[in-house]
C-alpha cells in the first residue's frame, strides 16, 4: 500500500492498525535470472532499478546480516556532484539528479534534504583548484558558488577564519547537495524493489560460485545452493573476501573509516561543511547532533572500529576550524569498512568469469552514488553494455593506464 | 596500536606510516617477458585478507627502518615484527 498523506491521517483515526511489514522475508528459489549479492544500498537501489528501469524479474538479492547492515547504515549521509574529473564527475551528477526524485519514485521518506556543501579554500592556489573543479561542475549541470571570505562570514560566522595555519580564504558552494536518511534509502529501495517482486533473502551468506568451464552457474550460500543467470556483486567492504570465492584478486584494501555524532544541539551548522586541509567535515542531523568525521585510519582492516589517534585528529581539525565545538560532547563514534581502491574510484564492470559481475571500490564516498550505482549497475547487468555516465569505472582500467585519481596519489589506497 | 620493533621494543603506530601488503617487497623483474603483467599484478593487484596480514611500516618518526608487521586485519592485533631488511634477505631471527 502507498504511504501518503492521506493515509497518514487514516491511520491515526484508526489506530494505526493499518500499517505492516515493507517488505516480505521470502524463502529462496532453486533459480533466479538475477542474483544481487550485497543488501545495501547499492545492492538494493540495483535490484529495484533491475526491476522498475529495465523491466526483468525473477531477481533476488542475497544478504549474509540483516538489509542495510553494512555501510548505509554507518556513513555520514552526505550527498554531493562536486567532482572534478571527466569519469566521475558526470556519474555523480546523475545520482544527484536521481536523488532529487527519489522520495517521489519509492514513495518512501528518505529526507533528502538539499541543504548546500561548501568546501574551503585556504590559500590563493587552493581557490583557483576550486574555480576549476566549479567550472567542471557546471559542465556536468551540476551548478556552484566561488565563495569569498565575506559572503562567507555571512553564511558560518562561527568559523575560525583567522586560523594561523589553514586561514579560510572562502569556499566552494554547491547548493544542491546536502544529507539524506541513510536508513531510510535502504529501506526505501528494499520496499520498492519488494513491491515488484524482487525477493530480498537476509540471513544468506555466500560461501561459494558455481563455476563451469568460465561461466557462472550459481552461488553457493549458507541456505544452499541457488542457480543464477546473472550475479552483481555488490559488497563494498567485503568486496575482496567475495570475489576471491570466485579467483579473483582486486585492485582493492579494506580500511576503516570512523565517524561520529555529538549530542543533538539547536540549529547551528548550515548544510555540509569541509575542511579538506585539516581532515574535517561537518554537518547536523535532523535531530540536532552534529555528524563530522575525517580520515581513514590508513591500514589494512576489516574490524568495523578504528583507533583512539584518527578520532584525537579528527577531533583536532574540528576545534581548529570551529571553536566553539569544544563545548558539544560527544555521543558516540563508530567506524565502517572501506573498499579503498588504487585510483580512490570505483569500479563497475563485468569480469572474466562469464555472467559475474562487480560493483566495488567506492572508497569513503558510496552513499552519495547509491542512486546512480544501482542504476547503472542495473544496466549494465540488463543490457551487458555499461552506462553511458560509468564507462570510465572498468576494473581494466588499471592495466591500460586509464585511472581516474582525482587526488593524483597513485595506487596508494590510504592516502586517496 | 604498538608495534615491538625488533631493536627498539614496543613502540606507538603513530611513529609509524603505513604503506602496504608485504608482498611490495617481491619486486618483479623489469627485464622478464612477462613483466607488464607482472608490474600490473605488483602495483595494484592485493591479496586483502580478512585475519593475518604481513605488512609494510615505515618508522619515520624513530629509527626510519621498515619493518614488517604481521597483523591480524581483524582484530588490530600485532603478532610480530621483523626488520624488512632481515625478511628480504631471509635472514630469520
Amino acid at each position: 500500500m502507498a504511504f501518503s498523506g492521506f493515509r497518514v491521517v487514516k491511520e491515526a483515526l484508526t489506530g494505526h492498525k493499518g500499517w505492516g511489514p515493507l517488505w516480505r522475508n521470502p524463502e529462496p528459489q532453486a533459480q533466479y535470472d538475477f542474483i544481487i549479492i550485497g543488501g545495501g544500498g547499492h545492492g538494493l537501489a540495483t535490484a529495484y532499478h533491475l526491476a522498475k528501469t529495465y523491466g526483468k524479474s525473477r531477481i533476488a538479492v542475497l544478504e549474509k546480516g540483516w538489509l542495510g547492515s553494512g555501510n548505509i547504515g554507518r556513513n555520514t549521509t552526505i550527498i554531493r556532484s562536486n567532482y572534478l574529473l571527466p569519469g566521475n564527475q558526470p556519474f555523480y551528477e546523475f545520482s544527484m539528479k536521481l536523488w532529487e526524485n527519489q522520495e517521489q519514485d519509492l514513495n518512501f521518506n528518505s529526507m533528502v534534504s538539499q541543504r548546500t556543501i561548501i568546501n574551503l579554500f585556504h590559500s590563493d592556489g587552493q581557490r583557483d583548484a576550486y574555480r576549476r573543479r566549479g567550472n567542471a561542475m557546471h559542465l556536468s549541470g551540476a551548478g556552484g558558488t566561488l565563495l569569498s571570505q565575506h559572503e562567507l562570514r555571512e553564511i558560518a560566522p562561527f568559523l575560525n577564519y583567522d586560523n594561523a595555519r589553514f586561514p579560510i580564504k572562502g569556499g566552494l558552494r554547491q547548493e544542491r547537495a546536502g544529507t539524506a536518511r541513510h536508513d531510510g534509502v535502504a529501506w526505501g529501495y528494499a520496499r520498492a524493489a519488494d513491491r515488484l517482486g524482487v525477493d530480498l533473502i537476509q540471513n544468506c551468506e555466500v560461501t561459494g560460485f558455481r563455476i563451469q568451464a568460465g561461466k557462472l552457474q550459481g552461488v553457493e550460500t549458507t541456505r544452499g545452493y541457488i542457480g543464477a543467470k546473472k550475479v552483481g556483486v555488490a559488497v563494498a567492504g567485503s568486496s575482496s573476501r567475495v570475489m576471491a570465492q570466485a579467483g579473483i584478486r582486486l585492485p582493492i584494501e579494506s580500511h576503516v573509516l570512523q565517524a561520529f555524532v555529538s549530542e543533538g544541539l539547536k540549529p547551528i551548522i548550515p548544510g555540509v561543511i569541509t575542511f579538506g586541509a585539516g581532515h574535517f567535515y561537518v554537518s547536523q542531523s535532523d535531530k540536532g547532533g552534529l555528524v563530522f568525521g575525517g580520515d581513514i585510519d590508513g591500514y589494512n582492516t576489516y574490524a568495523q572500529r578504528g583507533n583512539l589517534p584518527v578520532i584525537e585528529d579528527v577531533l583536532e581539525g574540528g576545534m581548529a576550524l570551529m571553536p566553539m565545538l569544544g563545548r558539544a560532547r560527544l555521543l558516540r563514534s563508530w567506524g565502517g569498512i572501506m573498499d579503498m581502491s588504487m585510483d580512490g574510484s570505483p569500479i563497475i564492470d563485468r569480469t572474466e568469469i562469464e555472467g559475474l559481475y562487480l560493483n566495488a571500490g567506492w572508497c569513503y564516498g558510496g552513499f552519495k552514488a547509491t542512486p546512480a550505482s544501482g542504476y547503472t549497475f542495473a544496466h549494465l547487468l540488463a543490457t551487458d553494455t555499461p552506462h553511458d555516465t560509468a564507462t570510465a569505472y572498468r576494473l581494466d582500467r588499471f592495466a591500460r593506464g586509464y585511472v581516474i585519481d582525482e587526488k593524483g596519489v597513485g595506487a596508494q589506497p590510504n592516502l586517496h | 596500536m604498538l608495534i615491538p620493533h625488533p631493536l627498539l621494543g614496543l613502540r606507538d603506530a603513530q611513529e609509524f606510516t603505513y604503506l602496504g601488503d608485504a608482498t611490495l617487497l617481491n619486486r618483479p623483474d623489469p627485464q622478464s617477458e612477462t613483466a607488464d603483467a607482472a608490474f600490473h599484478d605488483y602495483v595494484y593487484l592485493r591479496d586483502n585478507p580478512a585475519g593475518v596480514h604481513r605488512e609494510l611500516w615505515f618508522h619515520d618518526a624513530g629509527d626510519r627502518s621498515w619493518l614488517v608487521v604481521t597483523r591480524d586485519t581483524t582484530t588490530h592485533e600485532i603478532l610480530g615484527a621483523e626488520l624488512a631488511r632481515d625478511v628480504k634477505l631471509g635472514i630469520t631471527a
